[in-house]
């Protein structure tokens, strides 16, 4: 008995306790920093890992004295949008793909699949120009209407698998019901695949929080940026960097991103395996 | 109106005044092709024209606010003689091996850990998805902040274990700094290999494992002729999604270094943006991203081949 147990110390609870260490020291960090005053953070006497006298400094600079709760709502604004945007045409693309199975829908549902791999640093110059013809160039518009290009591949994918999940017979005996096609994709499947659509909502909402290249490439007033550019660009002037608002900031925009996450963790991680086994 | 007839009888030779926009759906090439509009119009817009137009670019002098003339193969031909452009090939290929390599091993190992049942399993997974999901820039600011040469936590910890007697100059020196990213990039990577392979390894049936041990294979042999092979398309997949967005990898580099020092930590993405967007050369950023451009190919036809041959 106590041998089975040092061997499932030595092969499972160390290793575990090792990687669950690594993955999450730098949230600690990142965390024990932003609670940190100026003179405790550049006080070399003073042991790093705890925190002496807790003070909410940081914060009180990060609102007061730069945009952050600008840069928040803005980053509210564009995912949102950009999320109800792709779901509404990933939802209609995955049905038509999966469903109707029409001439050339195989062709089409796998040319979007790929177009899951382009990059963005491979877009990103041809798309200013393009931008820059629209006339959106530095609003938050432009953002709204490219960030669907990584997140459609992406939902279509995803619903796709679950409109599969669905029984055709219901879809079947509807149709016999009299109801026309339209309604029986707006009233019996849509509800059925509901659990899928926030999956797949949920992983759009954190992909365009995440996003930078584009942000950071369209965007060059300060108070349209997203939080991700706006930290790293006006807290971080020349050689002068403010770690305690910097890292305060970078803490607390994490925190939509882990709030909706912890909630649906199930449906993410069903939506991150969903879309890699489809 | 009768709506069973609808289905009954090709919209399209129905006449008269029942003819409606609405019967033209029960059509499944009609619907179908309405539907898929708003998102093929999309991607079209702003993926498949970007691309194309973005290869076009390369062959360009154009400048930001300014319509270029065609060059030929100018911005080719200065690139390849430029010795910053060789060094940045060669850290674009280190970086993403070395990366690619090590998620795909330390994200394995752990995925094997979790797929066993113990208490708190849920609640362990979920924590492990946390850098995968925090946003990158966000953590590589910590990262950054990590790797500070006079304030890095990791400094004080070695120098007061007695390991090392004087600060490591973690960013500033080009090797070092050429480390620390591939670690800042390893550390957000794991997730996404244990995740989607720890879902593989939940589908392989248990008896499997029974039947190979009553045959007589030990721990090794099980994993070695049950797991892999089954794993193996999923492993494919994987490791092709994690190689092309390492390959084209563009913000832990641009918040922690920048790209410096000397240069040392380029990688494709970051010398084109910056050569594009701060230096305003459209042309030449184009020419440098599309060296992206093959790799891209052969994860597309890495993918279709695992693909197809799942089905």
């Amino acid at each position: 008995m106590r041998e089975k147990f040092i061997e499932r110390l030595v092969k499972f609870y160390l290793p575990l306790f090792i990687f669950m260490f690594v993955l999450l020291f730098p949230f600690y960090w990142m965390f024990i920093t932003a609670f940190k005053s100026d003179m405790e953070l550049y006080n070399l006497k003073l042991n790093p890992f705890f925190i002496h006298q807790p003070t909410l400094g940081n914060v009180i600079t990060l609102f007061t004295e730069t945009l952050f709760n600008r840069w928040m709502l803005n980053t509210f604004f564009v995912s949102i949008l950009a999320t109800l945007l792709s779901l509404g045409a990933s939802l209609l693309a995955a049905y038509a793909i999966q469903r109707l199975r029409f001439r050339t829908s195989g062709t089409i549902g796998i040319s979007i699949f790929f177009s899951y791999l382009v990059p963005p640093t491979i877009l990103f110059i041809p798309l200013a120009t393009i931008i820059f013809e629209l006339k959106i160039w530095d609003s938050l518009w432009s953002l709204v209407l490219v960030y669907p290009t990584f997140l459609i591949p992406f939902c279509t994918w995803l619903l796709m698998g679950y409109f599969k999940s669905i029984p055709k017979e219901m879809e079947e005996c509807a149709m016999i019901d009299g109801a026309s096609r339209f309604r029986v994709f707006w009233q019996i499947v849509v509800p059925l695949a509901l659990p899928g659509i926030l999956s797949a909502g949920i992983f759009a909402f954190t992909l365009s929080w995440n996003e930078f290249l584009y942000a950071l490439t369209f965007i060059s007033t300060t108070t349209q940026k997203t939080v991700p550019v706006g930290l790293i660009t006006e807290l971080v002037r020349g050689d002068v960097y403010h770690w305690g608002p910097l890292m305060t900031g970078a803490l607390l925009a994490s925190v939509p991103v882990a709030l909706v996450y912890s909630f649906f963790v199930e449906h993410y991680v069903a939506g991150m395996t969903g879309a890699l086994k489809e | 109106m009768g709506r069973i007839e609808n289905i009954a009888i090709n919209p399209r030779e129905r006449v008269g005044q029942q003819w409606r926009w609405s019967t033209l759906l029960e059509d499944r090439t009609v619907m179908g092709l309405a539907f898929v509009v708003p998102a093929m119009g999309l991607l079209f817009l702003f993926l498949a024209y970007p691309l194309v137009l973005g290869i076009w670019l390369g062959f360009t002098d154009t400048m930001v606010g300014r319509k270029g003339d065609f060059i030929g193969l100018a911005n080719y031909i200065s690139l390849v003689q430029d010795p910053l452009f060789w060094r940045v090939t060669y850290y674009t290929f280190l970086y993403t091996g070395a990366a690619v390599l090590f998620k795909l091993i330390l994200g394995f190992v752990l995925a094997i850990i979790l797929n066993r049942e113990f208490r708190a399993k849920g609640f362990v997974r979920a924590i492990v998805l946390l850098p995968w999901i925090i946003p990158t820039v966000l953590s590589a600011i910590c990262f950054w902040w990590l790797f500070d040469t006079t304030f890095s936590g990791i400094t004080w910890v070695l120098i007061k274990a007695g390991l090392i007697g004087h600060k490591i100059d973690y960013l500033g020196d080009p090797t070092n700094a050429r480390i620390c990213l591939i670690v800042a990039n390893v550390w957000r990577g794991i997730p996404f290999f244990t995740i989607g392979l720890l879902a593989g390894l939940q589908t392989i049936n248990p008896t499997l494992y029974e039947a190979a041990s009553i045959d007589g294979a030990g721990g090794w042999h099980r994993f070695r002729h049950v797991t892999l092979p089954l794993i193996i398309p999923l492993l494919g997949v994987v490791t092709t999604f994690s190689t092309i967005w390492t390959f084209a990898d563009f913000q832990l580099i641009w918040v922690i270094t920048k790209g410096g020092p000397a240069n040392a930590t380029h990688l494709y993405g970051t010398l084109s943006f910056q050569r594009a967007i701060p230096g305003g050369q459209f042309g030449e950023g184009a020419a440098i991203s599309a060296f992206i451009f093959p790799v891209l190919v052969v994860s597309v036809l890495i993918c279709y081949k695992y693909m197809r041959r799942e089905e």
